[in-house]
C-alpha cells in the first residue's frame, strides 16, 4: 500500500538509519561475542570436564580494558546520534509552514492560504515546515518512514522539519497515547509535486468550498465532516463511537442530559448548532461529557449550512 | 539430614496461631514469604492481563476485547507489575528472607518496622485495586498517568495513583531497615568488603528508595491539589505545564527502575560463584558499579522525554548521562562470563537462569543503547520498541533473576529440594517463549508501530502473531514451573544444609533456617567468594 522503506521519503533517512547501522551493528557483535565467550567456558568448565576450578580473584588490567572500551563505544553512539539529530532542529528560513492541528482523535493541517485537509500535502523536494498544535491533551506527530516524531503538547509551541525526495503516500501515526481511540488517530502524507501542491494552496480555500456546495450539497457537508475531523468519534451510519452518530440526528426526540437533569429534546436546527459550538452544555444519554472540544470561530456559518444539508439528507428528510 | 537441634523458623510456635502466626509476626523470614505470596498473586494476575492484551493484538480489528476495556488492561498490567511487583520484588522477598542470614544477623534491625511496611504495602495494593471497582471503572490512562489526559478521563485514575503513593512509603521504610541493618548488624569480622554481592546492592535500592520515593508523594499532593482545589500544576486549562508532570514523575520512575534492577544483579551475583565454584570474578569491580548504577540512575531521567520538546542542552545532558550509566552495567556482565572462565561448573537450574539472564539482559542493555542515542530515538520512541526494550530489562532482567533466585534458595527457605529435570525443562520452555514473545517487538518498533496501540495497519500483522503465540509458550513453561515449586515445598526430598556447594553465610545454617538463624553470631573471616578448599569453614 504506501511507501514505506525509502531512502530519500525524507532528507533525514540517511544520517538516521547509518546511526542505527552502527549502534545496531555494534550491539549485535557484542552480544554474538559475549553469548559465545559464555557458551564456550560453560561448555569447557563444565564440572565434567573441569573438576577442580581455578582460584582467580579478578584482574585489574582487564577491569581498566573493559571500562574504557566501552567508554569510548558508548560515547562515540552517542556522539553519532547526537550530530544525526543536530540538523532536525535547524529549520531552513524557506520552509513552508503547515498548521498541524491535534486533537481526539485526528489531525487536521492547515495551509498558508486557509485550506483545511486531513490528509497532509507536500510538495516533493522542498523543506516543509509543521507548527504543531494539540487543543486536548498531548498527542504526537510520527512519520516513521520519515524518521520523524514530536509530542504535541497543548499550550505549548513545537515544530518539525523535513523535506521529502519521493513522491508517494506514508503512513502518519498519532505516538503519544491519547485515550480511547488514540490506535486510529492516524492520516497520511501525500508528497506531490511542487507545481501541484502551489495549485492547491494558491487559490482562496473559501471559493473551493463553494466550488463544492455547486457540484452537491452533500458532498460539502462531508467535506467539513473531513476537514474538522469529526469522523474520528461520529459515524454517518448509525454505529455508536464515542459521539453518537449523525443519521436519523435531525426531527427526533432526544434524551439528554442538561446541568444534572435528563431532558427530552427535539434535534432541530439550534440543537445541532448547541452541539457543535457549545457540545458540553447537552450530553446525549449514555455518551460522555468532556470530549468533545466547541468548534467556535472555526466551523463557519456557510459550513454549518452544508453540515445541516447533509445532516438531513442522513435523515431521510 | 536431620542435625536439626533447633525446630525451624515455620514450626516455632508464637503468641498466634494460623494465619496470624504469619500477619502478626515480626520474623524476618515469615515477612519475607508473606510478601512472595502476595507478590506472586499480583505477579499472577498481571500475566493474564498481559496474555488478554497479546490476544487482543495477533490479528488487527477487534479480536476479543474493545478499546476501552484493552486500555484499562494495559493501565492494570503495568500498574501491578510496576507498583505491585518489580519494585518491591526481590529487596522485599529475598531480601527480607536473606539479608539478616547473610551478614550474620539474628533479625533486621527493625522488625516492627519491617512487619508494618508489609502491611502498608497490602493496604496501598487494596487502594490501588479499588479503582477497578469504584467509580468510573478503571483507568484508561496507562502506567505514567500523563497530564492533562489523565486529568480529563472520568475513570477513576486518583486511587490508583494514591495507591503508589502508599506503596512509596512501605518502599521507603524497607528502604531505611535496609541500609541501618547493613550499616549496624554485620557479624564481626565482616567488613565492607567482606559482604557478599546481594546485600551490597540491597544498599544501594536502600539509598535510591528513600531518595527517590517522596518525589511520587509530592507528585500525588500536587495532582490533589489539582483535582481537588483547581490549581494549576499540569493541565494546561488550568494554567500548568504537562511537561512538569512528566518531569516529577521520571523523576522517581526512572531510579525505580535501578531498585528493580540492582537487587536481581546481587542475586545473580551470588548464583553465578555458587555454580561456578570459583570466587566472583572483579568483586570491587561489582560493588563499585553497583553504587555508580544507583549513584547517576538520578540523573538520567530525561531520555523519558527526549520528543517532549525540551532544550537541546537538556537532549545532549539526558543522552550522555544515559549513555555513562551504561559502562558499570557492562562491567558487571564482563565479570559475570569472567568468572567462568576456568571455573568447575555446576550444570543446575539456578545456573541455566543465571546464565540465560546474561543473554536477555545483555539484549535488554543494548537495545537500550539505540534508545539513549538521539537521532535514534527519536525514530524509536513510544514505539514497541521501547515496549520490547523495558520488557528485556525488566521481565528478563528482575524476572529471570528472580526464577534464578528462587531456584538457588528455595531448598534454604523450604528446606526441600525440587525435581531438577522438570525445572529445567519449565527453564527451557519459558525461555523460549520469552525470547519468541518479545524479540518481534523490536522489529516492529523499528518498523514503526507505535506502543499502547489497540489496533494496527496489516504490515504489522506477522509479528504479532509470532509474539502472540510466544505469550502461550511463556505461560506454558511459567505453569510447569509453578507446578513443581508448589509440589516440591510439600512434597520435595528434604534439603540439606548446603545443597550446592555455597560459601556465603546462608548456607550456613539449616534449611529451613531456625527462628533466629544462627545459634552463636559467626565470626568473618575470609572474603564471601572464597572457594579454596582450605578455606572450608
Amino acid at each position: 500500500m504506501n511507501e514505506q522503506m525509502t531512502n530519500n521519503a525524507s532528507n533525514f533517512v540517511s544520517q538516521v538509519d547509518s546511526a542505527f547501522v552502527y549502534i545496531f551493528g555494534i550491539s549485535i557483535l557484542f552480544l554474538i561475542g559475549i553469548t559465545a565467550f559464555m557458551v564456550y567456558y560453560i561448555l569447557k568448565y563444565r564440572k565434567s570436564k573441569n573438576a577442580e576450578a581455578s582460584h582467580i580473584e579478578g584482574s585489574n588490567t582487564l577491569e581498566i580494558i573493559w571500562t574504557v572500551i566501552p567508554t569510548i563505544l558508548v560515547l562515540s553512539m552517542f556522539y553519532y546520534g547526537w550530530s544525526g539529530w543536530r540538523n532536525q532542529q535547524d529549520v531552513p528560513d524557506d520552509a513552508i509552514p503547515i498548521k498541524t492541528i491535534a486533537r481526539m482523535w485526528s489531525f487536521t493541517f492547515q495551509y498558508e492560504n486557509g485550506l483545511i485537509t486531513d490528509t497532509l500535502y507536500v510538495p516533493i523536494n522542498k523543506p516543509v515546515k509543521l507548527d504543531l498544535v494539540a487543543l486536548d491533551v498531548l498527542h504526537s506527530l510520527y512519520i516513521p518512514s520519515f524518521r520523524v516524531k514530536q509530542d504535541m503538547v497543548p499550550g505549548k509551541e513545537a515544530n518539525i522539519w523535513f523535506e521529502s525526495g519521493k513522491e508517494g503516500e506514508y503512513d502518519i501515526y498519532c505516538a503519544e497515547y491519547c485515550g480511547l481511540r488514540h490506535s486510529f488517530m492516524t492520516s497520511i502524507v501525500k508528497v506531490i509535486p511542487a507545481a501541484e501542491f502551489d495549485e492547491m494552496t494558491k487559490i482562496d480555500s473559501t471559493a473551493l468550498v463553494n466550488n463544492n456546495i455547486e457540484v452537491d450539497s452533500r458532498q460539502a457537508g462531508i467535506s467539513v465532516t473531513r476537514k474538522y475531523g469529526c469522523n474520528a468519534c461520529h459515524t454517518a451510519d448509525g454505529s455508536k463511537l464515542v459521539g453518537p452518530s449523525y443519521k436519523n440526528i435531525l426531527g427526533r426526540m432526544r434524551t439528554v442530559i442538561k446541568e444534572g437533569e435528563e431532558i427530552e429534546m427535539m434535534a432541530d436546527e439550534d440543537y445541532i448548532r448547541r452541539s457543535i459550538y457549545d457540545p458540553n452544555a447537552e450530553i446525549v444519554k449514555g455518551y460522555e461529557k468532556g470530549l468533545m472540544l466547541s468548534y467556535k470561530d472555526q466551523v463557519t456559518e456557510d459550513e454549518f449550512q452544508q453540515l445541516l444539508e447533509y445532516f438531513r439528507y442522513l435523515s431521510g428528510q | 539430614m536431620s542435625d536439626h537441634t533447633t525446630s525451624s523458623f515455620r514450626e516455632v510456635k508464637g503468641k498466634y496461631k494460623g494465619i496470624f502466626a504469619w500477619i502478626f509476626s515480626t520474623d524476618h523470614k515469615r515477612i519475607g514469604l508473606l510478601y512472595l505470596y502476595s507478590i506472586v498473586s499480583f505477579f499472577l494476575i498481571g500475566v493474564l492481563l498481559g496474555i488478554v492484551m497479546k490476544l487482543e493484538l495477533m490479528a488487527p480489528g477487534k479480536t476479543v476485547i474493545d478499546p476501552a476495556t484493552y486500555n484499562a488492561i494495559f493501565t492494570l498490567h503495568g500498574v501491578i507489575m510496576i507498583f505491585l511487583v518489580v519494585v518491591p520484588g526481590l529487596p522485599a522477598i529475598f531480601g527480607n528472607f536473606l539479608l539478616p542470614i547473610m551478614i550474620g544477623a539474628k533479625d533486621v534491625a527493625f522488625p516492627k518496622l519491617n512487619l508494618l511496611s508489609w502491611w502498608i504495602y497490602v493496604f496501598g495494593a487494596i487502594i490501588a485495586l479499588s479503582s477497578l471497582f469504584m467509580g468510573g471503572g478503571p483507568p484508561d490512562t496507562g502506567w505514567t498517568f500523563y497530564a492533562p489526559y489523565a486529568f480529563k478521563t472520568n475513570t477513576n485514575m486518583l486511587p490508583a495513583v494514591l495507591g503508589a503513593f502508599i506503596l512509596g512509603f512501605s518502599s521507603i521504610l524497607t528502604g531505611i531497615n535496609f541500609i541501618v541493618t547493613i550499616h549496624r548488624m554485620r557479624a564481626p569480622g565482616m567488613t565492607w568488603f567482606k559482604m557478599p554481592l546481594f546485600p551490597w546492592t540491597l544498599y544501594g535500592t536502600g539509598w535510591i528508595q528513600i531518595l527517590a520515593t517522596p518525589i511520587v508523594g509530592i507528585t500525588l499532593l500536587m495532582i490533589v491539589g489539582e483535582r481537588v482545589l483547581n490549581i494549576g500544576f499540569f493541565d494546561p486549562a488550568l494554567g500548568g505545564d504537562p511537561i512538569l508532570y512528566q518531569h516529577l514523575f521520571w523523576i522517581y520512575s526512572h531510579p525505580a527502575v535501578y531498585i528493580m534492577i540492582l537487587p536481581a544483579m546481587g542475586a545473580i551475583s551470588e548464583i553465578i560463584p555458587t555454580f561456578a565454584n570459583k570466587s566472583i570474578f572483579g568483586y570491587k569491580a561489582i560493588v563499585i558499579s553497583t553504587l555508580a548504577i544507583a549513584f547517576v540512575g538520578y540523573f538520567v531521567w530525561g531520555h523519558h522525554m527526549f520528543t517532549s520538546g525540551m532544550s537541546g542542552t537538556a537532549l545532549y545532558t539526558f543522552s550522555l548521562l544515559t549513555f555513562i550509566v551504561a559502562i558499570p552495567s557492562a562491567i558487571k556482565v564482563f565479570n559475570w562470563v569472567g568468572t567462568l572462565h576456568k571455573a568447575s561448573i555446576q550444570l543446575e537450574t539456578p545456573f541455566f537462569w543465571a546464565a540465560s539472564f546474561l543473554f536477555v539482559f545483555m539484549i535488554g542493555g543494548l537495545s537500550g543503547l539505540a534508545l539513549g542515542a538521539l537521532a535514534t530515538n527519536v525514530h524509536l520512541h513510544d514505539t514497541a520498541f521501547v515496549v520490547a526494550h523495558f520488557h528485556f530489562i525488566v521481565f528478563g532482567g528482575v524476572g529471570f533473576a528472580f526464577m534464578g533466585a528462587i531456584h538457588y534458595w528455595f531448598p534454604k527457605i523450604w528446606g526441600r529440594m525440587y525435581n531438577s529435570k522438570l525445572a529445567t525443562s519449565g527453564w527451557i520452555i519459558f525461555f523460549i517463549g520469552f525470547c519468541t514473545l518479545y524479540l518481534p517487538m523490536f522489529f516492529l518498533g523499528v518498523t514503526g508501530m507505535p506502543r499502547r496501540y489497540y489496533d494496527y495497519v496489516e504490515r504489522f500483522h506477522g509479528p504479532n502473531i509470532v509474539s502472540t503465540i510466544g505469550s502461550w509458550v511463556l505461560l506454558l513453561g511459567l505453569i510447569i514451573i509453578i507446578y513443581n515449586l508448589v509440589n516440591a515445598a510439600y512434597n520435595g526430598k528434604k534439603a540439606t544444609k548446603n545443597p550446592w556447594g555455597g560459601r556465603t553465610l546462608e548456607w550456613t545454617v539449616d534449611s529451613p533456617p531456625s527462628l533466629e538463624n544462627f545459634e552463636e553470631i559467626p565470626v568473618v573471616e575470609r572474603g564471601p567468594y572464597d572457594y579454596r578448599k582450605n578455606r572450608e569453614s
